[in-house]
């Protein structure tokens, strides 16, 4: 199964980085999402700043969903769903190939983002020795980053297989994916919250919690994904 | 099912109109006791009568969507696998999401005259409007334009995504709620007893009775959107071949 998984997801990942359509055009739409915030919030920098960690994960879902309609469109093409199928790879490997393709692309786009906001909203961590020190915030970053972009991949891929070669699948996928995720949508924001503001009354150590609850529900929806996806794919 | 077998043109058969009768005996029992008869609470005032509906809604609206879980996963397993757990997940949908969308309703109301609001960030009122999204999500997916058996697989794995997040946003949302706001808001359940409870069990008699009506229904009138489904490319084909049959007529009339 893994075997079949890495096979799905170096495949994905060699489509992406000749076609570059994520670099072209999913980044430019990312940036653009940052851009738009700072319009609507004034260039008072007070707003964007105490918003950054929302205003950040708003734009990784919005990203999220062109990333996934990207990642099936390209087994739509040339029947690519069909070669997929025939090619007897077990089902539960090629989900977790396509969850783990479509989350290192998240992760890469979260990469630019985060430069992105460092350098539109003006944010960097408040960090002050007394609460925590740099390594405990890169830490919590970073394991938010994870547990977040896990469960947004695995969400993704099957909303994504479900989706896919569907005359609706544009409009219908939004739908489905931005309600379902909306549990990473407030846990990873809480956690990037405590991590860059623990002088306004919280704490690095609060965040943990809501990682917690991040890894359980990628654990979950990738557990689905592993017994669901056969059924997915058979049917096309 | 027997109007159907028939050729009836209608869903409804004895039975069902016995219980669509005490349905509407039963909600306007409900209406006389819960707006007349039973008295306005210490505290809540008239508020109090909008739970003889709201409650009974929400209890019926999770119900619809435990069905609709049980009828998808039923169908997924392929040694259970039938037709009619797929219509039963269908139907159940759409009435969770109609008694959602009351509950959505009555407890804005609620909160209106209660907090002086429509909307508050309370915990159980956004998990119950994004719980309501994404059902809409999942009749939506029920009809998109797919084969029979596409769609019903596509619709069940997506019932139970939705069945699975209802625990997880609820306790995300109810989470992140009191890390929001320490202060409590008044409970939506004050201590009732007497006349007041009596209008509540009617409210859940009445729903009830409405809610087994409702599916009853539904689940007719989606048996024969199949019978339709499948009988319609016949039914048009015998249409066209008689068409062509009668222009030559027509032709040699001129």
């Amino acid at each position: 199964m893994l075997r079949d998984a890495a096979l799905v997801a170096a495949k994905d990942l060699r489509i992406e980085w000749r076609s570059r359509v994520t670099t072209n055009q999913v980044l430019p739409f990312a940036v653009l999402v940052l851009v738009l915030f700072g319009f609507a919030l004034e260039p008072d920098r007070g707003t964007l700043r105490t918003a950054t960690p929302g205003l950040f994960w708003i734009a990784v879902l919005y990203t999220a969903v062109l990333a996934v309609q990207r990642c099936f469109a390209v087994e739509v093409a040339d029947s690519g769903r069909d070669g997929l199928r025939l090619s007897g790879l077990d089902p539960a490997g090629i989900f977790l190939g396509k969850a783990g393709a479509l989350a290192l692309q998240l992760l890469a786009l979260e990469a630019a983002l985060g430069v992105g906001v460092v350098i539109l909203y003006g944010r960097t961590t408040d960090v002050h020795a007394e609460h925590a020190s740099g390594v405990v915030v890169a830490v919590l970053l970073l394991a938010t980053a994870l547990t977040a972009t896990a469960g947004l991949a695995a969400t993704g891929a099957l909303y994504g297989a479900l989706s896919a070669g569907l005359r609706v699948r544009d409009t219908l996928l939004p739908l489905l994916f931005l309600p379902t995720v909306s549990p990473v949508l407030i846990g990873a924001t809480k956690a990037f919250e405590a991590a860059l503001r623990p002088t306004a009354g919280t704490h690095v150590r609060e965040g943990w919690p809501w990682v917690g609850l991040l890894g359980g529900f990628a654990l979950l929806y990738g557990a689905l994904g592993l017994l669901a996806f056969g059924t997915l794919l058979e049917e096309a | 099912m027997k109007a159907m077998a028939s050729g009836g043109n209608g869903t409804g058969t004895r039975p069902t109109r016995v219980l669509g009768l005490l349905t509407l005996v039963a909600t306007a029992l409900l209406a006389l006791y819960g707006l007349v008869l039973s008295p306005d609470d210490a505290t809540q005032g008239s508020a109090v009568r909008l739970l003889y509906v709201h409650v009974p809604a929400a209890t019926l609206a999770y119900l619809s969507f435990f069905l609709c879980a049980l009828g998808s996963a039923l169908y997924l397993i392929p040694r259970t696998r039938r037709t009619g757990w797929d219509r039963l997940a269908g139907v159940t949908g759409e009435l969770g999401v109609l008694f959602t969308g009351i509950v959505l309703v009555t407890g804005m109301l609620w909160g209106k005259i209660s907090w002086g609001t429509y909307w508050t960030w309370d915990a159980r009122l956004t998990s119950t409007a994004l719980l309501f999204v994404l059902y809409l999500g999942y009749l939506a997916v029920r009809r998109m334009p797919a084969t029979f058996e596409s769609r019903a697989r596509r619709s069940a794995v997506v019932s139970l995504i939705a069945i699975i997040d209802v625990p997880v946003v609820h306790w995300a949302v109810d989470w992140w709620n009191t890390l929001h706001q320490k202060t409590t808001i008044l409970r939506l359940h004050p201590e009732i007893s007497g006349l007041m409870a009596f209008s509540l069990f009617l409210g859940f008699v009445a729903g009830f009775l409405a809610f087994v009506w409702l599916l009853l229904h539904r689940y007719r009138v989606a048996v024969l959107e199949d019978m339709l489904e499948s009988r319609g490319l016949e039914a048009a084909i015998a249409e066209r071949r008689r068409e062509t049959e009668a222009v030559p007529a027509t032709v040699v009339g001129r």
